[in-house]
């Protein structure tokens, strides 16, 4: 045995583990997922019912490149067997949670490793943002981050980009989903669009009316196609249907097209 | 501008590394090589015993209950405890904010008339947890004025704060929905949750100013279960 005593966790030793692993080419499943800086930037989201609404700041942050894919999640699910389908407590995710695999611990035909991972419930995707020292993103984050096209950071105005993100929502779901790795957009993040549906950390809130007068009026919750007429920019149609179905959504539910990719804070303070 | 977050990146590697890797890396041929792994994988052992440990007492939950959250909370005596602890006992639990001027006081009123409903016996082994929606301004003072301000029994009631990331799960679970408002105001539906004594959820009710009857039923059955599975 080695002369040191292990008992602390020292940078070198650290720094020898990434080493080792990297040498045993377990790399490419242990590598860190890239994370893309996205900087911080006034900004007014879709969601805003007002047309004189201000744009609200949204701070730096960092966000995943890639949707979490199968294989990702079923490194997670062996480490934390909690997660596992035959064992997650149902009050976390509903019974269709990782239906698709063949196995609680195995993929199968129905699920390739490089597929985004859907059928997963909101509390499953935190879980998993925390193993990676990130959350999920905010709404606004997102959609802040998915108003990029290859170009230029606010899209949403581009007739052309609109009818581009159209043309996928408006692809029959019953086709077998691609794997990640389409063209980056502007900040270097992929498969915003036309891949699934992604959680957000703020969804059941997304169609709180912010009217205080309102306030607890649960019954105005249920009715989401008015409340959308209330929207400000109602030639989003893409990014409306995205916020209609999120915030249908319980933080149990699993549907086949929804995933998730994670956010976490920049510490690097960039401004445009 | 630089697309990767190279800080943040090399901080999550040594964990996810070993994490997910571990029985893998273990057939190296280098004895050196072979400790190190060895000693990464305790690491990684000692590290999964501590996240089981801070989750005590989930072995025997059924699986539909909500005490599988780990919510970890202060009250208003600023005693840490957790959110499953509440378990041995019935429990209503709702959430609210100590600057709200309408609602809140309501849900308040609500809990109080519901209780006045029960056998006093069975009010006895009833707790009530209202959880904070507001962290940056609900301190353990700011809770303990609103239950000195309306006499609740703290031996029974608990006023507490958790942060921001438990707020939103505690109210997902719950089925509570909110959101922040600029004025530093939240909008909220104002549920009221029955739990059983092993947090599963037996009843809601959204409604405001009076007890609701099949949720003063339902709290009553609960505890009088409770009580003959006592005996």
């Amino acid at each position: 045995m080695d002369a040191r005593t292990p008992h602390r966790c020292t940078p070198a030793l650290r720094v020898a583990a990434i080493a080792a692993c990297a040498a045993l080419s377990c790399i490419a499943h242990a590598a860190a997922p890239a994370y893309a800086t996205i900087p911080a930037t006034g900004f007014t989201s879709v969601i805003e019912t007002e047309a004189s609404a201000k744009p609200v700041q949204v701070a730096a942050y960092a966000l995943r490149v890639e949707p979490v894919t199968n294989a990702e999640f079923l490194a997670f699910v062996a480490a934390h067997p909690e997660w596992r389908r035959d064992r997650v407590p149902s009050v976390f995710a509903d019974a269709r949670y990782l239906a698709h695999w063949r196995a609680a611990d195995a993929l199968g035909e129905q699920a390739s490793p490089a597929q985004p991972v859907t059928q997963v419930s909101w509390f499953a995707a935190q879980a998993y943002c925390e193993s990676e020292h990130a959350r999920l993103p905010s709404w606004i984050e997102w959609e802040r981050a998915a108003a990029a096209s290859a170009t230029v950071a606010d899209a949403r105005g581009d007739p052309a980009w609109r009818r581009q993100l159209l043309d996928w929502y408006a692809k029959p779901s019953s086709a077998p989903l691609a794997v990640i790795g389409a063209a980056p957009n502007l900040y270097g993040v992929r498969d915003l669009h036309g891949l699934v549906w992604e959680w957000v950390d703020d969804q059941a809130s997304m169609m709180v009316t912010s009217d205080s007068r309102d306030q607890n009026d649960p019954d105005r919750l249920k009715f989401c196609g008015s409340a959308a007429l209330s929207l400000r920019d109602r030639d989003n149609y893409a990014l409306l249907m995205r916020i209609a179905l999120l915030s249908s959504l319980q933080a149990v539910d699993t549907t086949a097209n929804l995933g998730f990719r994670c956010a976490r804070a920049s510490d690097t303070l960039v401004t445009p | 501008m630089k697309p990767m977050h190279d800080h943040a990146e090399r901080d999550a590697l040594p964990c996810l590394c070993c994490g997910s890797n571990v029985a893998r890396c273990e057939g190296a041929p280098m004895p050196r090589l072979r400790s190190i792994l060895r000693f990464v994988a305790l690491c990684a052992m000692l590290f999964g015993l501590g996240f089981a440990c801070a989750r005590a007492g989930a072995g025997e939950l059924p699986r539909d209950s909500t005490y599988h959250l780990a919510v970890p909370l202060v009250d208003q005596d600023g005693r840490a405890f957790a959110f499953a602890d509440g378990r041995g006992r019935a429990r209503i639990v709702s959430m609210f904010y100590t600057s709200c001027k309408y609602v809140c006081p309501l849900i308040i009123d609500t809990l109080l008339k519901t209780e006045r409903e029960l056998a006093p016996a069975g009010r006895e082994r009833l707790d009530v947890l209202l959880v904070s929606l507001d962290p940056d301004n609900d301190t353990p003072d700011a809770l303990k004025r609103i239950a000195d301000k309306r006499h609740l029994d703290t031996s029974r009631w608990r006023l507490a704060r958790t942060d921001a990331a438990h707020v939103r799960r505690l109210a997902a679970m719950l089925g509570i929905q909110y959101k922040q408002l600029e004025n530093r105001e939240f909008s909220h539906s104002s549920a009221l949750v029955l739990l059983d004594a092993d947090g599963r959820i037996l009843a809601r009710s959204d409604r405001l100013g009076e007890a609701d009857p099949d949720f003063v039923a339902a709290a009553s059955r609960a505890l009088g279960d409770q009580a003959s599975a006592k005996r």
